[in-house]
Order: structure tokens, then sequence, then C-alpha cells
């Protein structure tokens, strides 16, 4: 057994055996190496001032995302490279071109967000050689600048994209086949426990490792992108013991696709979801560009997403409205289940002890169906959901509906279906008429709480709406705000 | 370019006043070496304190057992309000008001009551967790209706400022009309929160570096809970993560309760709260309610104007009395009132003391003046646009000049920007295309507005419209600056810098930028108000003209020439007909026992102000500006787009530009997240529930208009003697976002043909925007 994680960090490799299950990147970063660069503005992976980048092999293959290491756990980067913004400026102090274009399109003015924007513009940067302005916008969803207000930082970006010399430094791209082979060297199929006092965390080597540790230990804490188990220690200062990391787990990322669907591993992040769905259903592409900031999505996981239960997480709804069923594993096997019926409770579901979400299922539209979800907050991008619908059809030859299945996330205790909605639609014809008839059965369906990002009449409100949205989206009269041309 | 020696062939130095120059720490920011207090060196032994904070609105304590506490392992020491060693106090306005930490009562959910003190910043945040206080809850009031209805005590007398006779002015009017505003508040959400480390020294000195905007008080406040003297105390700081006046008085109790322990236990304290703590614990921007009647005539004319503004202030009068003033002073917007009547009413309400947040009640005051003008506009259906320039305070002589606290306006330039936008950005036929639009289109619609901005620049407070500078010259030529502003990202550093480089004619890079502190410069006020370049780029150029002028005598005795023939060139002075590189001649000047340093001073002229009597000369100048803004809701659900906007703003002549338009984008996306996205919420217990920003939302890059043009007047020049003929650029482009919400407004006002004013509140969520679209509906 083994009983140290090791990483690199910039340039150095890192042993660890002294590392606590909550320890964060971040102070990893700021008190035991006193990198500073790295900044805390909330210490909940919303306002990137931590961004740093994680490099991590993927089917072999060496890949960077930003992340927030303010709710990123250091027992999490086994096998990983670590990069800072420390990391980027050449030893002779020429700064990066990403660096340089903030200077010159004066990007910074208090600065203390700036070396997150740094990192995102980064990540920008090496994935994307031309980023138009959705793609730009879509990389600083997670980075939060109060000084700015964006247009400075954006100008750099572009500029950047314009400019690329061949003899550039760049730490990453000239370090790359140098880093794979000692990332190679770091993997291991072992599981990997560090004791420290009365806390514990594991670093299971398989999913098997998994399964067993878990039977085990089933008060243990899974935690896979931490973009909700961060805030339970960075905010409740929650103890996380033990605590099993399982974001290095390969199987659990695996996507299978097939004529009928997909099924998306447990582990897979939102990021790698996008890549998979966005072409195949547009509207759950549009739905996680929306969910958390780029850092978060590059994190969290539809697993995790289903597994904490939340009334307002958002791949639920639109799983449930296309039938989609769950995996779950434990040391004794599998067994399956609609995703609907996982949700039993506010805070409660389906889950015996022992047991842990290996995958889920999720057929894609039949032909000829309709399919939509919206997401409705108070802030467009990288806000947590105030009503989400999503919205599922299939009507017969005579244009009445033959099925309908409609989900909402934010109007109950869990995410849950419109069943009285639903059976007044179905056998009606799909008309205005029908849909307005139909408004009167969601009070039947949900009674909202208000809250912080809507009160309850706003709430009952805007799903009736939403299902008129469907509607006209269904006919070829879509309602839509555009902020792009072709990009919603 | 060698850092060591002086380029003396240049025909320009680099950084002169009114050049592009870049944010003096730009580099350092790119590359993560701005250091911000939690950066520094942590000196060894150092402690980390947590706050013990109140989870009642509003009650008697009765008991507070802190046992578990003090076990908690790490920690060093637990203290109250009882072992404050001075006073326990931190009200920033000596009105005694604002205990460091509750002893008896708390009145407010997340007031400090005790701090703990320990080896790591986890343990003290971990221990102030096992509290175990003992409460009885008394009434609270934690909105201005909950106030209003409880008959709260005002936290400070409020202010009336009379014109004319408003009363029976409306009697008297073709049209009057009543109505109602709310006007949410705001987090300051500076990206640094709030952080104070304090070294104990000798006897009883004490060091504290804190992220402030107004070191000279955080000084006076350390001393006053120390009981020691102000030259016991040394405050520091180099550069702050952003203020918004959220620094101005709020960093008091971080500060104090450093410095406090760090004397008790002889070693270095550092005080970080966490984002959720610092949003509980600190003050925002005041939340209104306007009440207002309103008389005008057929051409939309206004003929009186009589309004309330209630404020929420919190438990204490903090800066609340100046910021609701300041919401009476601005109160006219753009617009000359024939009679008027405007009485604040600083409400105590039971949440954390609201504060200064830049505009300082201005842009609530401006807000209901613009709505004034929105339903005049919708009442006799017109064009806003219309409106506004009919009311529009006119040039000397006009008769139109006098406002509300009988000031008279003697650089008015709205007109000129607003017709110079309106032809920019090509208003009309864009009015017309929305109209159009709105005709054919269902659920979609759109809205346009242009909207002025004029902005009185000087503190109100007399006193405080004074600063002073430190220069040293050095015997290799290189200059030390230090001055009473601080630096919170707005760029004062680096346009000071400019005024000492364009003074010398030396480059920029000789000039060091040391970081504001008490030591150097004393009673300083707070950077605030807008004022910080006015103020200390004139101090640094008295200190730069002191020293000249002893450079200039020397040079005249030396080499014999008349001193209008000693000149300064870039990087060198030419003297009669020689030329001698600037170090050359400062060594020269040394060996020769000139003294090379001095202490600037400057004070604001002419501004004079009678509270009791509402009447003077609160303002030096004013600052102008114009914004227009095109935006699109979804009626269905009440989600928008900001589709474009087109600023045209007066900086006078500007000192840098590219730091000015900053300045300019900056506070119009903060203004935009005010009245749109960022809503405070409190429960019915009390307690804010939007304290950090998973659910409290600032704009992001995305939310910004798509199309944004901001330009400067490139006309307009201080009609008053300012450093370089510039204006103030702070606070007043935060208000050119009141485009966005009228723009919104019209969109809603589309529902029903725009025919009725659709008296959209702000912040205007997606969700206000719904209630009013409904609102439409039923008209």
């Amino acid at each position: 057994m083994k009983d140290s994680i090791r990483f690199i960090l910039n340039g150095e490799d890192i042993t660890l055996s002294d590392v606590h299950p909550a320890e964060t990147l971040l102070d990893f970063l700021r008190l035991r190496r006193r990198l500073t660069g790295t900044k805390e503005g909330c210490a909940e992976g919303d306002c990137g001032a931590c961004t740093v980048l994680v490099g991590r092999l993927l089917d072999g293959k060496l890949f960077y995302e930003t992340v927030n290491a303010c709710i990123r756990f250091l027992g999490s980067l086994n096998g990983t490279h670590v990069v800072t913004v420390e990391h980027l400026a050449a030893r002779n102090g020429t700064l990066h071109p990403v660096q340089q274009a903030l200077v010159d399109y004066h990007g910074s003015q208090c600065g203390f967000c700036t070396p997150g924007f740094v990192m995102s513009l980064y990540g920008l940067w090496l994935s994307d050689e031309k980023p138009a302005r959705p793609a730009i916008e879509k990389a600083l969803q997670g980075n939060l600048c109060r000084c700015t207000g964006y247009e400075p930082i954006v100008k750099a970006a572009e500029a950047v994209s314009r400019v690329r010399p061949s003899t550039l430094f760049d730490p990453l791209e000239k370090t790359r086949s140098e880093i794979v082979s000692r990332l190679w060297a770091m993997q291991t199929r072992e599981t990997i426990t560090i004791v420290s006092g009365q806390d514990r965390l594991i670093v299971p080597g398989s999913v098997e490792a998994l399964a067993r540790v878990l039977a085990d230990e089933p008060e243990a804490t899974v935690v896979a992108g931490s973009t909700d188990v961060g805030l339970w220690v960075t905010k409740q200062m929650r103890a996380l013991t033990p605590a099993i990391f399982i974001n290095h787990l390969n199987e659990l990322q695996a996507i299978k696709t097939t004529d009928g669907g997909v099924t998306i591993g447990a582990g897979v992040t939102y990021t790698k979801a996008f890549e998979i769905l966005a072409p195949k259903v547009p509207t759950l592409g549009k739905l996680i560009n929306r969910i958390g900031g780029e850092q978060v999505r590059n994190m969290g996981t539809i697993g995790g997403n289903i597994a904490n239960g939340s009334p307002i997480g958002d791949s639920p709804p639109p799983l449930i409205a296309l039938g989609a069923t769950l995996k779950l594993r434990s040391a004794t096997g599998t067994r399956m289940l609609r995703l609907e019926d996982y949700f039993i409770d506010y805070g409660k579901q389906d889950r015996k002890p022992g047991e842990f979400v290996e995958s889920v299922f999720m057929p894609y539209p039949a032909a000829g169906s309709q399919f939509a979800v919206y997401k409705i907050t108070k802030r467009r991008d990288e806000d947590i959901t105030a009503v989400l619908g999503a919205f599922y059809l299939t009507l017969d030859e005579a244009g009445d509906v033959n099925d309908i299945r409609i989900a909402f996330g934010g109007m109950a205790a869990t995410p849950k279906r419109a069943r009285t909605v639903e059976s007044d639609l179905i056998g009606k014809p799909w008309n205005e008429e029908t849909v307005d008839r139909a408004r009167e059965a969601f009070d039947a369906d949900f009674q909202p709480l208000t809250d912080w990002r809507a009160t309850a009449e706003y709430r009952q409100l805007t799903a009736k709406n939403l299902l008129r949205r469907f509607y006209l989206e269904t006919v070829g009269t879509p309602v839509e705000l555009k902020r792009f041309e072709g990009v919603s | 370019m060698d850092k060591s020696t002086f380029d003396t062939a240049k025909v320009v130095i680099s950084g002169p006043m009114h050049s592009a120059l870049k944010h003096d720490s730009a580099h350092k920011h790119v590359t993560g070496t701005a250091d911000y207090i939690d950066d520094i060196p942590e000196p060894t032994g150092l402690l980390h304190g947590a706050l013990g904070m109140s989870d009642r609105a509003h009650a008697e304590i009765l008991s507070m057992d802190l046992s578990e506490v003090r076990r908690h392992p790490g920690v060093v020491w637990v203290f109250t309000g009882k072992d404050v060693p001075g006073v326990n106090d931190v009200s920033s306005n000596g009105s005694h008001d604002e205990p460091l930490l509750a002893e008896t009562e708390v009145e407010f959910d997340g007031q400090p009551v005790f701090a703990v003190i320990a080896e790591t910043r986890d343990a003290a945040r971990m221990a102030a967790r096992k509290a175990k206080i003992e409460y009885r809850d008394l009434p609270h009031f934690s909105d201005i209706d909950g106030a209003l209805e409880n008959g709260a005590p005002l936290v400070i007398a409020p202010m009336t400022l009379r014109r004319g006779d408003a009363k029976a002015e409306m009697d008297n009017a073709p049209h009057r009309l009543k109505g109602q505003m709310r006007i949410g508040g705001q987090e300051h959400f500076y990206l640094e929160g709030q952080i104070a480390m304090a070294i104990p020294g000798e006897d009883d000195e004490v060091t504290v570096w804190s992220s402030t905007q107004h070191p000279s008080e955080i000084q006076h406040i350390v001393g006053h809970v120390l009981n020691i003297p102000s030259n016991a105390v040394t405050v520091n700081v180099r550069r702050m993560g952003g203020g918004f006046g959220g620094k101005e008085t709020q960093g008091n109790q971080f500060a104090a309760l450093a410095a406090i322990a760090a004397k008790k236990l002889k070693r270095a304290v550092k005080f970080r709260p966490d984002r959720d703590e610092d949003m509980r614990a600190t003050g925002k921007r005041h939340d209104f309610l306007v009440d207002y009647e309103l008389a005008f005539d057929d051409e939309g004319r206004i003929h009186a104007v009589d309004a309330t503004y209630a404020a929420r202030c919190g438990f204490s009068s903090d800066l609340s009395g100046p910021v609701t003033d300041r919401a009476l002073f601005h109160a006219d917007s753009s617009y000359f009132y024939p009679h008027v009547h405007l009485t604040s009413i600083p409400l105590k309400t039971h949440t954390a003391s609201n504060t200064a947040f830049r505009g300082f009640g201005g842009p609530q005051g401006m807000l209901g003046g613009e709505r004034f003008i929105e339903e005049i506009a919708y009442a006799i259906g017109k064009d806003p646009l219309e409106i506004r320039k009919l009311n529009f305070y006119g040039q000397p002589g006009s008769g139109r000049t006098t406002t509300p606290y009988h000031q008279e306006i003697e650089d008015n330039i709205i007109l000129r920007i607003v017709e110079e936008l309106e032809e920019s950005a090509d208003y009309q036929a864009r009015r017309n295309a929305v109209i159009a639009f709105n005709r054919d289109s269902r659920y979609i619609r759109k809205g346009i507005a242009l909207t002025p901005v004029k902005f009185g620049i000087s503190f109100t407070m007399t006193a405080f419209n004074q600063a002073g500078a430190l220069v040293h010259i050095y015997q290799d030529g290189s200059i030390h600056l230090n001055h009473g502003g601080t630096e919170m990202g707005q760029g004062l550093y680096t346009k000071v810098a400019q005024v000492l480089s364009d003074s010398f004619q030396v480059d920029i890079d000789r000039v060091k930028i040391t970081a504001t502190t008490t030591g150097k410069v004393p009673n300083t006020s707070a950077t605030a108000a807008s004022s910080g370049s006015d103020l200390n780029g004139m101090a640094a150029y008295d200190a730069a003209r002191q020293i000249k002028e002893r450079l200039v005598a020397f040079a005249a005795d030396k080499w014999s020439v008349d001193p209008a023939e000693i000149v300064f060139l870039p990087n060198r002075v030419r003297v009669g007909e020689t030329e001698v590189p600037f170090p050359d001649f400062i060594k020269q000047a040394y060996f020769a026992r000139v003294q090379l340093s001095a202490a600037g001073f400057y004070k604001t002229p002419k501004i004079h102000w009678d509270r009791a009597a509402g009447r003077g000369t609160p303002f030096y100048y004013f600052a102008y500006g114009a914004a227009c803004s095109e935006v699109s809701i979804d009626t269905l659900t009440g989600e928008y787009l900001i589709d474009r906007t087109d600023i045209l703003h007066d900086v006078g002549r500007s000192l840098n530009p590219a730091i000015d338009i900053g300045q300019v984008e900056g506070g119009f996306v903060q203004g935009m997240g005010w009245l749109t996205t960022e809503e405070l919420w409190w429960d019915e217990k009390g307690r804010l529930r939007t304290h950090a920003p998973s659910t409290y939302k600032i704009p992001l890059a995305s939310d910004r208009p798509k199309v944004f043009d901001v330009r400067l007047v490139d006309w307009s020049e201080n009609a008053e003697p300012t450093i370089g003929r510039s204006k103030a650029v702070g606070e007043p482009p935060l208000m050119l976002a009141i485009s966005v919400l009228e723009a919104l407004s019209m969109a809603v006002a589309s529902v029903a043909d725009y025919k009725v004013c659709p008296r959209l509140d702000a912040p205007a969520t997606p969700e206000r925007v719904l209630m009013a679209v409904e609102r439409m509906k039923r008209v």
C-alpha cells in the first residue's frame, strides 16, 4: 500500500505523505509553498482568483484544464501537473503573450483577480488558436473582475490570438513530452492511503478497489470533482474523513455511445460531457455551458451532480425527461434504476451504503421527437438555477401529443416530473390552446419556495411560460435572446 | 534601457501628464508578484484571528460561554469587548455608536461579539464556531418598510434642501403625479477581502498593514481602542485588491482586532475574514425608498419636485449622514427644479451598517431624478430624452442654474455632450427601429435610453478636501514619491507619478512610487469621493514646485544666469547655454547643500457647506457624461441582454486616457450590476442570505454590452485650475448605467404601448422585469 501522493508543481516533482483529506490545493500553494500569485477571492469556486491549470493524462494524452485551486483537494492530484501563474513568464522575465496582452490592453486595475484571468486565458490559448468572442466569454465565465468591466480583458484575449510567434517561449508546449513521461511514471494502480491524526484520505487504484474500500467504509465521502464537497470544507468547516478521491479513475470517465444513446461514466466532467452531447443534443450543450464557470465544468462531474441529490442540480431534469437510467455499483455487484426514482426526497436518494454511482445511460431523443431544456437564473452565466425545465415530446400522426415528459429543477425538493401537466397534454392536439389550458395543472404539480434566487410566484409563472416557449420552438417560432448571431 | 542612466537625448519623457501610461503595477499584476497584504512574507510566530459573529438580527446577550472556543487546539487567546484596552468603539465619525465587539446587545446578524486568536487560520475559524451564546431576541426591523412601520430612530439628523415653494406649486401646475421608487443596495465585492496584519513594536508602538482607503482613520481607531496616541501607530498600505468605498471605514474593525491582539500577545497577528464573514459583517451601498410628487406642464417642463429619501442605514451612523446628504445633492440629476423640497430619512435598521460605495448616495439620488423624467415622459407621451433636454440646467444668465442647495452651476456642458452622443450613437433612428421592432415582436421586446450624468466633485465635509505629499530626490537623481492617497486599482499612483515626471521632466521609471503610510504624510483624508488625483496630484505638484524653486535658485546662483533661463528638459536641465543631465544637476545641488526633499500640501479652494441651512457651495466643479443603452428582454421569463452601449464621458483634460477609459468602462459595468443582477436578500429573521458570489451575482464578461463604445470628451477642460485641468473620474461613470435600467423599462413599457410608466425598480432582476411585464399586461 502506498502512503504518499505524487505530482508535478510547475517544474518540480512533489511527493507528499502528510496530506490532510481536507487540505486544498490553494492552501498548499499559498501556505506551504508561499506561491502567493494564486489568490483566494471566495473559497467556493465562483470568482476564479485561484485559477490554476491541472494537466492530466486521459487515454494516454496530456491535456491541461483550468480549475479552482480553492476547492480542489490536494488528495485529488496524484499523477497530475499543477501549473501556477509563477510558471508562465520566461526566466529572463519576458512575459508570456497572454500576460503581455493584458498589460498592453490595460486589462488589470486592482490586479487581485488578474492572475486568475491570466490562467483562464492561458488555458484558452492552449486549446484554441483563434477564439472568437463567444469562446472568450465562455473561458471567462468563472472569473470575476470588479474593476475593469472586462472590455480590456476580452480585447487582450482577442489580440493574443492574432500574435503567435513560432519562436515563442511557452512553458507547457516546450515541456509536453517530458511531462508526459514524468506523469506516466507517477500513475499507479495501487491504492494510496494517507493517515493524518484521526483523518484518512484514500485514493483507490481502480474501480474494483473503490468498491472494496466503500464496502469497508460505507460512511466515507466519495469525492469526484469536489465542486460541491469543496464547499463543505471551506464554508462549513466540515471534517472530511475518510475521503475517497475518484477523479483520477479513467474507467469512470468512459463515454460509450451507441445508436440509441450514450453511457456516461460517473466521473465524466461537464466539459467532457459537452464534447460528446453538444453535437448530438444541442440544447443540452447550451445547458452545460451555463453550469458553473469553465473551471467548475472542468472539475464537476455528471455523476456527482446526480449523486449529491440537489433539487437544483442541472443535469437530472433533462436526463429524467429523456428517460435516463442510473447504474449503481457496490462490492456485491451493480443495479440499474430509472433516474427519476433515484431522488426520493430532499437530501434523500436511493443509494445504499457501499454503493456508488457508476454511470448514467441517456437515450437520445427519438427520431421525430422534440426535446429542449431551459435554465433560468438571475445572471445568465455561472449562476445556480432558479428554475430549470426540460421537455420531451412526441406527436402522433394527427399532431396530437403522443407522449410528453416534463421535468423541472428548482420547483420542488427534488428534480421532479410535472405529471399533472403531462397528463393534461397527452392525447390533445399540440397547439397554443392546449398549452394555455395546461398552465393551471402546474399548480397541482408544484408549490415552489421563495428564496434569494426567486419568489415562488416567479418560479411558478416562469415554469408555465417555459412550456409556452417550448411549444413555440416546436412549431418553428423560437423565442430567443441572442448575444451573438447564431449563438444564444 | 539601462536603469542606472538617464536618457538625455530624448525629445519627450516617458509618462508626462495626459499620456496613456500603463498602470504602474500592471507587470506585477500579470505575473502574480504584486503583493497584497496576505502575500507579504509572514513574520515568525504570526497568529491568526477569526470573528465570532452574532446569528441574531437583534437580541440581548444573556450569557457567553466561550470555554469550548478556548479549549480548541491551537487557540491562544479569545477576547470580548471587555478586553478592549481603550474604548470599545470603531465608529468612523466619533459618535461612539459602533462597538468593536458587542457586549450586551447585538444589532445585526453577523455582528462581531468576540474574537479568536490561534496558531492557524483554520484553528481560529473552527474554534469560533464553538461558542455558546444565549440570547433573548428583541424585535427587529431589517428593511426600510419595517423601520418606517416601527418608527425606527434615525441614525443622524435628516437633511432638507428647499428652494421656492414646492407644495404651493403642486396645486398650481397643469399636471401633478405621485410615485414611489425602490432602489436596492449593493455589495462592494472587492476581490481582495478585508484584511489587516499588526506587528507590535517597542513601548506602545504598533505597525499595521491594512487594506484600507483611509490609513489615517485606521491609525486613529487603533489608537482609540488601544488607548495610545496616534504617534505610536503606523499604518501602511501599498495596494488594495479593490475598494469602491467598502474600505473607507469598514477596515476599522479588522485592524483594531489585529492590533489589540498583537499588543496583548506580543506577536504579529493577521485578520482575514472569509468572504461570507466579510459580506455579513461589513456594510454595503444603502438601499433607498424614494417617495415623490412632481408638478409639470404640458410640455413636460418640471415646475416642482417634492420628495423624501428613506435609506436603510444599518445599526450605526457610520457614513450614512454624508451618504444620504449626497443622495439629496444629486436628486436633481442634470435638471433644474424651479421649486423643490427634498428630505432625507436616514433610518436605523438591524443590518450591517451601510457605508460608502462609489457614488456615495449620488447614484440613488440621480436614479430617482431620472425616474421623475420617465414619469413625466410617459405621462405626456413623449420620448424621455426630449423631456431631459427640456429640463437641463441652463447656462449662466438663463435663470436656470441654481441647484436645490443654492450652488450656481457655472461649468454646464451636459447639453453638448448629450447632443453629441445622440448623434454619434444614432439615437433617433435606433429608437424608431426599436419601436418598429416591438410592433412586430410578440415575446422579445427592445428598449433604448440615453441618460445624462452630472456629478459634484469634493467631499461635502469641507475639512476632508486637503492632501499632502512627500517628495525626495536622492543624490543619484532618482525620485521617491509618497502621498496620502491609496491605490485600489484606480491608477492613482500612476497619475501622481506622472505629475512628478512632468514637473521634473524625468522618465517615469525614475519615480519610485511608495506605499502609503501615516508616518510620511499625516492627517490624510480617505481616498474617496473621486478626489484622489485632484488632491494628491496637486499636493505632489506643490512639493515638486518647492524643490524646483530651490533648484532654480541654486542654479541661477551657481551659473550666474537669470532664473528664466533655467529650463527642465527631458532628463536634463538647461542652464543658460549649457545642458546638464538631471542626475549631475542634482548631485551638484546636493553638494551645494540644497534641500532635495519637500512636503507638498493642497486644499480645495472656494467650497463651503452649511448643512443646517441647506445652503452653500459644496462642490468645486462638476463632471459630466452621457450613455445610450439598448437592450432586449424576453417577456416570458424576464431575461435580458444589453445589446449596445455608447458612452461619452467628461474627465476634463485627461491625466491618463488609458486609465480614465478603464474607470469609465469599469464604473459603467459596476453600475449595471447594481441596477440589474446584484440583489441583496434578507430572510424574515433579518439574515443576509446573499453573502458569497454563489448567491450574489456581479456582472461577468458575458454580461457587458455586446457592443460597447466608450469615448472621452476630447474638448473638455476643467474650468477650475485642477491638476492639468483634469476632472475626477472614479465615481461619475457608475451612473452612466442608469441608461440600462431605463432601456429595460422602455422594453417593458412596450407591452402597454408605452402608455404607462413601468416603474421598474432596481435591481431589475429577470424576476422584476417579468413582474413589471405582467403589470403592464393588466393595464
